[in-house]
């Protein structure tokens, strides 16, 4: 057995230290293999664009599939893409879309209005096709494509959002074949694309590698290829970037974030984020009947004890000590990075525990004598506040509250649970207090629509709402915004929608989370951020970043040595050597103990 | 532990020798089918008392409108009444057919099959090795036992043993794969393979070893302790029995009256522990896949249970449950042929 032993073991060091990672340099000319590797914490979701809603997928889907129009890299605003112009009617129901002349498919077909027509046509007759991107269509009537150049979408409402018409545009003579959307995966490479890039090999969980598409009408990228790795764990992506093994790393975390201060070759990127960090005061939750549902405490239907909550919360404590100082403190219901549609309150309710004091004093809210407020009914004032479970962020915010809410006399009980119980407990109405939050869109329809009061549960279930808040002025601005096609006055009816919420404080916007990546700046530069200014590589609304991507000597020269490989192999040899070291003694040892015998 | 999953009564009868080892086989097996059946019929319960609606969770956060959440509750049947839905299920599970995941919009079972493979190399490889350095040690720290050697590796194996796993991955991620200090990083941080190493057999066998390292040197650090605990302490039992000192007194050489004779012995409950540990080891894998990237099962369970993700959580269960009432059955079957004990008995 010892002699076996020593001869597997051998033979495991010898294969084992052997550093196999061979270089992939210049195979296949053009730029020369520059290929820029971006570290991805999530999983493709699908390949199928009527199916993933991943932002990984999403993020994907943009580099390779036409949309009718895009978002400025600069400012968000939409710009057109595969549509070169647009006219609407007179009543607004009809809208013109003019298809950019000489765009292709990567199979060499034209891309044309049909292609358009028959996607959209798709996710309005198939439920399936429309699991993604089905709300884009819900308002259409009709969609037809008189000629390969035009498209032609009837609303049944005015719509102001036609312009942020996101879905991405399928070649029909691909997907007329495919018989069933829900089941089709979509990764048979090369796929089919018209974007900056064309998918070219895929391993599910492990790699998704995309060509430059030479054919792309803005023009080819300036990288040779783009390759998305996936790691289940961010300090192992960070450690990857650390060691060359991935170019762009997303989602750090702000420790991790400081931890690549001072690194030579890596630049750090603090981008706005799209995300509002939100903490809901259940204002009486009812659902779309009027009836009240849920568990909510009677106390926080008054609209004066959830102000004085709001004034008790310090929210600069919070962007400091939770984000570690990577964040913007809340106001306003919609993210800085959107500047159209950020809206600041004139006069923000100050953190000042006193003045709280004295509001919930004044509105009856007598303290008993365990020193515990209570309804003028003699409810205390005993709140549950649910949070995620498994987020520190939560778990920290809710501590520094319950400690906040204490000097107003009312008791707070931390609930964390899962996700999903969140969730339920959310659209059930069983919650005083809960944590929530939403990323926004440049176009802020989606996230303001969760507050109407058309977003509350059907008895049935179903609706989508955020805070239960159902306020007619709220809604009348939101009404407002949603048929108003000139931008100034759509800006003036989101900020007074975003007043009001403000004013009814249901939902206290706490915070924006800064995105925080990194990238490998010794191997490429020239990425394009979205927005300008603090603005971020991944996860855009649009290919600006990887597009603009401009691999450096480096990056060009070599796809291949990095120092780390010599001493590999410098430390394998070791390995090996001391491999053979032992075998050779164990066989001694037998050796000398068959002698002894 | 042996018997917690393989519900199967012990069979006692008596008979002739044949007669008992066929009812001893029916009843292992019937034992092992019924406690199969238990776990589907756990299975689907389990995870529909799971609060959540899965319709919601699978859109929470992209935009859906209610005539959306009911085409999505009718594609995956949950619109039918539970006991529709299990009838389905077990019709489905008959056809082999796992049902259809939420988050990849995939078959179950195609996901499951795409990720064995990884993980049975990473289990297949650090079990062979945990088990071989486990016994080489275990019976020399047995034969030795009070020895320095003896108190050495034991407290190493038990103090690696109580390391949280997820802990010692990231070290040794850290260490081996970044570089620390002199150590150069010579191990790749994640994944199974790189993406871009030449077409050919050899350069891609030796990639994946070369990923593989990390992560199964982290499992055997962790799971060795037990092989070798086991091995010593039956061993331990072995050392004072007469056949020793008879095939001592024979004038065989210790070694060989370590080999031939005492070593065979003890194996017996080690061989039953390590099937037994095959069927455990799938799930043990779960933070070590998370830690280092690793495409498999564990990874999928982890991501599946992130969201939560029903029916592939359900069919990832019933697998490993499988697997584990499996193994059990086979060591049972196992021990009985190795061990003629137990056929008297």
């Amino acid at each position: 057995m010892g002699r076996k032993l020593a001869v597997l073991w051998a033979v495991l060091l010898a294969g084992l230290a052997f550093p196999a990672s061979v270089p992939a340099s210049a195979q296949d000319g053009g730029k020369q293999g520059a290929k820029l590797r971006v570290g991805l914490q999530q999983q493709f979701d699908s390949l199928n664009p009527f199916l993933g809603y991943t932002l990984a997928s999403t993020e994907v889907f943009r580099l390779v599939y036409p949309t009718l129009t895009t978002y400025s890299q600069d400012d968000f605003t939409p710009i057109p893409e595969l549509a070169e112009r647009w006219d609407t009617s007179a009543d607004k129901l009809t809208w013109t879309f003019h298809i950019r002349p000489g765009v292709t498919w990567s199979d060499g077909r034209p891309v044309t209005a049909k292609d358009a027509a028959y996607t959209f046509n798709r996710m309005m007759s198939d439920p399936a096709a429309s699991t993604a991107n089905g709300n884009f269509v819900e308002n259409f009537e009709t969609v037809t494509a008189p000629d390969d150049a035009t498209l032609v979408v009837k609303t049944r409402t005015p719509q102001a959002t036609m312009l942020a018409i996101d879905a991405p545009i399928v070649p029909e003579h691909v997907w007329s074949k495919v018989a069933d959307v829900s089941s089709f995966t979509n990764d048979q490479m090369p796929i089919v694309s018209s974007g900056p890039f064309v998918p070219v090999e895929y391993e599910a969980e492990r790699y998704l590698t995309l060509r430059a598409n030479e054919k792309f009408w803005r023009g080819a990228p300036k990288v040779a290829e783009l390759q998305f790795v996936n790691f289940k764990n961010s300090d192992a992506a960070v450690q990857a970037l650390r060691k060359g093994e991935v170019d762009v790393v997303q989602k750090l975390t702000p420790a991790q974030f400081d931890a690549l201060k001072g690194e030579p070759d890596i630049t750090q990127v603090k981008g706005q984020g799209r995300r509002f960090y939100e903490m809901i005061l259940n204002p009486g939750a009812a659902n779309s009947t009027g009836a009240r549902i849920g568990t909510g405490h009677q106390a926080l239907t008054d609209v004066r004890v959830r102000r004085a909550i709001d004034m008790a919360i310090d929210r600069k404590a919070l962007v400091e000590r939770v984000l570690g100082g990577y964040g913007q403190v809340g106001g306003g219901y919609l993210p800085p990075i959107f500047s159209d549609y950020h809206w600041t309150p004139p006069h923000p309710r100050p953190f000042d525990i006193a003045a709280a004091n004295r509001a919930l004093d004044e509105a009856g809210y007598a303290r008993g004598a365990d020193g515990t407020r209570r309804t003028p009914q003699g409810e205390p004032l005993n709140f549950d506040f649910v949070l995620h479970g498994d987020e520190s962020s939560d778990a920290q915010v809710g501590e520094f509250v319950k400690r906040w809410l204490s000097e107003l006399g009312i008791a707070v009980e931390l609930q964390p649970v899962s996700d999903n119980q969140l969730n339920d407990r959310t659209v059930a109405g069983d919650f005083d207090m809960v944590i929530s939050g939403w990323s926004a869109n440049p176009d802020p329809d989606y996230v303001l629509r969760l507050q109407t009061c058309g977003a509350r549960p059907s008895p049935e279930g179903g609706g989508n709402t955020d805070s239960y808040l159902c306020d007619a002025q709220y809604d009348a601005a939101y009404t407002r915004q949603l048929n108003e096609f000139d931008p100034a006055a759509r800006v003036a009816a989101v900020n007074q929608a975003q007043e009001r919420f403000y004013d009814q404080a249901a939902g206290l916007i706490l915070f924006y989370q800064n995105s925080l990546e990194a990238y490998r700046s010794d191997r490429f530069s020239g990425f394009a951020m979205q927005p300008k200014g603090e603005g971020v590589i991944t996860g855009q609304q649009g290919y600006w970043g990887y597009y603009g991507a401009q691999p450096t000597e480096l990056a060009i020269k070599d796809a291949s040595g990095s120092d780390y490989r010599t001493a590999a192999l410098l430390l394998g040899g070791v390995v090996v050597l001391v491999g053979v070291v032992v075998v050779l003694i164990v066989f001694r040892r037998r050796k000398t103990a068959d002698n002894r015998e | 532990m042996a018997d917690l999953l393989a519900g199967a009564p012990e069979s006692t009868g008596s008979g002739g020798a044949r007669g008992r080892l066929g009812r001893y086989l029916a009843g292992k097996f019937g034992g092992g089918l019924l406690s199969l059946f238990l776990v589907a019929v756990l299975g689907f319960f389990l995870f529909r008392v799971m609060p959540g609606d899965p319709a919601r969770t699978m859109t929470r956060g992209a935009p859906v409108s209610e005539e959306q959440l009911v085409a999505l509750r009718a594609r995956f049947g949950l619109d039918q009444p539970l006991w529709k839905q299990f009838l389905d299920f077990l019709g489905n599970l008959l056809r082999g057919d796992l049902g259809t995941s939420y988050t990849y919009s995939r078959p179950v079972g195609d996901l499951i099959l795409e990720r064995l493979g990884p993980t049975l190399l990473l289990v297949g490889t650090s079990t062979v090795l945990a088990v071989v350095l486990g016994l080489w040690i275990g019976t020399r720290a047995a034969w030795r036992h009070g020895s320095a050697f003896d108190k050495g590796s034991t407290s190493v194996a038990l103090t690696l043993w109580s390391v949280p796993t997820f802990w010692l991955g990231l070290i040794v991620l850290m260490v081996f794969g970044v570089g620390a200090g002199p150590i150069p990083g010579l191990f790749p941080v994640g994944g199974i393979s790189s993406p871009d190493v030449p077409d050919g057999l050899v350069p891609q066998v030796l990639d994946v070893a070369h990923h593989l390292v990390l992560p199964s040197l982290t499992m055997v650090a962790v799971v060795y302790a037990q092989y070798l605990m086991i091995m010593r302490s039956s061993l331990l039992e072995e050392m004072g029995a007469d056949y020793l000192t008879t095939a001592r007194a024979k004038g065989l050489r210790e070694d060989l009256v370590r080999r031939r004779h005492a070593v065979p012995n003890a194996l017996l409950p080690t061989v039953t522990l390590i099937f037994l540990h095959l069927g455990l080891v799938v799930a043990g894998a779960i933070t070590v896949e998370t830690v280092f990237s690793w495409p498999g099962l564990g990874l999928l369970t982890f991501e599946a249970l992130r969201v939560p993700d029903l029916p592939l959580l359900q069919g990832v269960f019933i697998v490993l449950a499988g697997s584990v009432i499996v193994m059990n059955v086979l060591a049972d079957v196992l021990y009985r042929v190795l061990d003629p004990r137990v056929r008297e008995s």
